[in-house]
C-alpha cells in the first residue's frame, strides 16, 4: 500500500438496499483501490475491495475497443431508430442516472423497467392493491419489539440488517436490544438467519398464502381446523401461538423477502402480508417493508413513479406513461420478441432472465453501461465501462426503507459515470429525432 | 424435487469480483442436496447431477446439507445462470418468471457422460 492514502468517513455502501452510511474507507489514491472498509458487513468488504480501476476500454462496439463518444454515437443511433426499444436495469445507479434513464425512454417512445419487475414488482402490484403500513428503519430500530421475517435470508443477503436496523440495536423504546424484541422467521428452509431468531417456522414450499390467510383468520378471532398443518406443515398452534404474539406485541413489523414474491402466487402472496399486517393495526401498530436487494433499487421505484407515476414496467408509446405488468415488464417483451433494441444500465439479464428473453436479447442491438465485463456487456452491441457508484461517483440512492441517502465517493475513475453516459445518449439521440423530423416535414 | 434458487454470501462476494471469473460460476453451479436424497441418489459431494425442468436442463455438482437445515426433497442453488437456465418465461401477467420452487428432476451424470 502506498503512504498516499485518503479516509473517507460516513462513506455509503451501495452493494445492498440497507444502504449503511457509515462506512470508514481508507483509501489508497495511487492504487486507487479501497484497502479497508470499517464497519463493513461481508459483501460490503467485498464491494468495496474489488471495485478498483480495471484496464478496459471505454467502449466496446460490436467487440472492438472504442471512445465514449463514438459509443455514444452508435447507441444514440440504435435507439433514434428503434421501434420498441427497451430500458431496462438501474437498481445499481444513482437517482440522477435512473432521471435520465427516463427521459430517453420518454423520448424514444420506448419502454421504461427495472429490475424490480423480477424483484418486488409484485410488492409494487400489491401496494396498488392492498395499500402499505410503512415505517422507516430507524422507527422500526426504535419500537419494534416483534421483528417477523418472511421469505428472506438476511443473513446472508443483508447481513446489517439483523445488527443496524432490527434485531440487535438498542432503540428508544426497545433499550435493551434483542432482549427487547421476539424475532420469528418463516421460510421453507433452516437458513443461516435461522440462529438469530426466537422461533423458526418452517413451511412447504409454495405454501405461503395459505399461511399467511390463515394467520389472518387467527388474528380476527375466526376457528381453523387442524388440518391446516397437513397443507402447510405448520401445526394450528404454532400459528396460534404466532397470531397471539403479533395481536399483543406493541410495534410489530413483517420484513418479507423474494421466498414471497418469486413464487407461486406473486403478488397474492406479497398482497397477503400487506393484509394481514392492515388486520393487526385493529389490535396494536404493525406495519410491512420488503427488504429490497440491489442498493438503488428502491430509488428506481421512487424517480420512476415520480417521473411517470408507475414504479415499473412503464411504456411510452403512445406518448403518455401506461403501467401494465406482464405487457412492459422486460421478461415479457423479451420473450415475446416484441423488443426491437435494449439499453441495459447497472445489470445482467443475460445472466439472471429465462432462456427464451434472452435469446431474444442475442438478436437485437444491446446497449449495456457496467463497471465490470458480464454475460450482458458480452452480447451487446455497444458495452460502456463505467465508474462504480458509490465508490467513483457521487449522487443519491434510496434506502430499502425510502430514506434518501446521499454518496461520498471515495476515488475518481477515468471512467464516465452512468449519468454522464446517459446524459450524453439523451442529447443526441433529441439531435437525431430533430433531424428526423424535420426531414419529414420536408417530405411532406 | 423443488429447486430453490437464492441468495448466498459466496456467490454475493463472487459477483464483486466478477461474473465471468472461475469462482462465481463454481458457486453457482453447485447444488446443495438434502444429505438423505445424496444417499438415496448415491451421491457423494463434488458428484456432477443434471437438472431437469419444464423449461431447460443445466449439469451441476452437489453438495450434501444436513436434514436438519434442508429438507427432503428440496434443493438449494445460489442464483446464477445455471438456475436461469431452469425458469419459465411466463409471468401470469406480472412481470415475474417463477424463480423459486422450481420443479426439477434430479439425474446423476457420470465422468463419461456428456455434458
Amino acid at each position: 500500500m502506498s503512504e498516499n492514502t485518503r479516509l473517507v468517513e460516513n462513506a455509503t455502501c451501495t452493494f445492498c438496499g440497507c444502504v449503511c452510511d457509515d462506512m470508514d474507507l481508507t483509501v489508497d489514491l495511487d492504487a486507487r483501490r479501497i484497502t479497508k472498509a470499517k464497519n463493513a458487513c461481508v459483501l460490503g468488504r467485498a464491494w468495496f475491495s474489488e471495485h478498483t480501476v480495471e484496464d478496459r476500454p471505454f467502449a466496446l462496439i460490436e467487440g472492438k475497443p472504442a471512445t465514449t463518444e463514438e459509443g455514444v454515437e452508435a447507441a444514440a443511433q440504435i435507439l433514434a431508430k428503434a421501434r420498441f426499444p427497451i430500458i431496462y436495469g438501474l437498481s445499481d445507479t444513482t437517482c440522477e442516472a435512473q432521471r435520465q434513464a427516463v427521459a430517453i425512454g420518454d423520448m424514444i417512445r420506448g419502454t421504461v423497467d427495472t429490475t424490480t419487475s423480477v424483484c418486488h414488482g409484485p410488492s409494487g402490484i400489491a401496494f396498488q392493491g392492498v395499500g402499505e403500513s410503512t415505517a422507516t428503519l430507524g422507527e422500526i430500530k426504535n419500537r419494534a419489539d416483534l421483528v417477523v421475517y418472511w421469505g428472506g435470508n438476511p443473513a446472508e443477503s443483508h447481513p446489517r440488517h439483523f445488527t443496524r436496523y432490527a434485531v440487535t440495536p438498542k432503540g428508544m423504546y426497545v433499550p435493551n436490544g434483542k432482549k427487547d424484541r421476539t424475532v420469528v422467521l418463516v421460510d421453507v428452509r433452516r437458513t443461516p438467519s435461522a440462529p438469530v431468531a426466537d422461533i423458526f417456522v418452517q413451511v412447504k414450499p409454495g405454501k405461503d398464502f395459505e399461511v399467511l390467510w390463515t394467520l389472518r383468520a387467527l388474528v380476527k378471532g375466526r376457528r381453523v381446523d387442524p388440518s391446516v398443518e397437513e397443507c402447510t406443515g405448520v401445526p394450528l398452534t404454532t400459528l396460534e401461538d404466532l397470531a397471539q404474539r403479533m395481536k399483543s406485541c406493541r410495534y410489530g413489523v413483517l420484513f418479507f423477502g423474494m421466498g414471497l414474491t418469486m413464487t407461486r402466487g406473486r403478488h397474492f402472496n406479497s398482497g397477503a402480508v400487506l393484509a394481514l399486517a392492515t388486520d393487526l393495526n385493529q389490535y396494536t401498530h404493525f406495519v410491512a417493508k420488503p427488504v429490497r436487494g440491489h442498493g438503488n433499487v428502491t430509488g428506481a421505484d421512487n424517480v420512476v413513479s415520480w417521473q411517470t407515476g408507475y414504479p415499473f414496467g412503464v411504456n411510452f408509446s403512445r406518448g403518455y406513461p401506461r403501467f401494465n405488468p406482464g405487457e412492459f415488464t422486460t421478461v415479457d417483451a423479451l420473450a415475446r420478441g416484441d423488443t426491437d433494441a435494449a439499453l441495459i444500465i447497472a445489470s445482467d439479464p443475460a445472466s439472471n432472465f429465462p432462456r427464451a428473453a434472452v435469446e431474444h436479447l442475442r438478436c437485437i442491438p444491446v446497449i449495456a453501461l457496467d463497471p465490470k465485463p458480464s454475460d450482458t456487456t458480452q452480447l451487446a452491441r455497444v458495452a460502456f465501462t463505467t465508474a462504480t457508484y458509490g465508490i467513483n461517483t457521487g449522487g443519491t440512492v434510496y434506502r430499502m426503507d425510502d430514506v434518501p441517502v446521499t454518496l461520498r465517493p471515495a476515488f475518481e475513475s477515468p471512467y464516465p459515470s452512468d449519468e454522464q453516459i446517459l446524459t450524453a445518449i439523451k442529447e443526441r439521440v433529441a439531435e437525431l429525432l430533430a433531424e428526423k423530423s424535420a426531414s419529414a416535414r420536408k417530405v411532406a | 424435487m423443488i429447486l430453490i434458487p437464492g441468495r448466498s454470501n459466496k456467490q454475493g462476494t463472487s459477483l464483486n469480483a466478477g461474473k465471468l471469473k472461475d469462482e462465481y460460476r463454481t458457486v453457482t453451479s453447485t447444488v446443495e442436496v438434502n444429505a438423505d436424497d445424496m444417499a438415496r441418489l448415491k451421491l457423494k459431494d463434488g458428484d456432477r447431477v443434471r437438472l431437469r425442468s419444464a423449461h431447460g436442463e443445466t449439469v451441476v455438482q452437489c453438495k450434501s446439507r444436513k436434514a436438519a437445515d434442508l429438507p427432503a426433497g428440496v434443493l438449494f442453488i445460489a442464483y446464477g445462470p445455471p438456475s436461469s437456465q431452469l425458469m419459465g418465461h411466463d409471468t401470469a401477467g406480472s412481470g415475474m418468471p417463477l424463480s423459486k420452487h422450481i420443479e426439477v428432476e434430479v439425474e446423476p451424470v457420470s465422468v463419461a457422460s456428456p455434458v
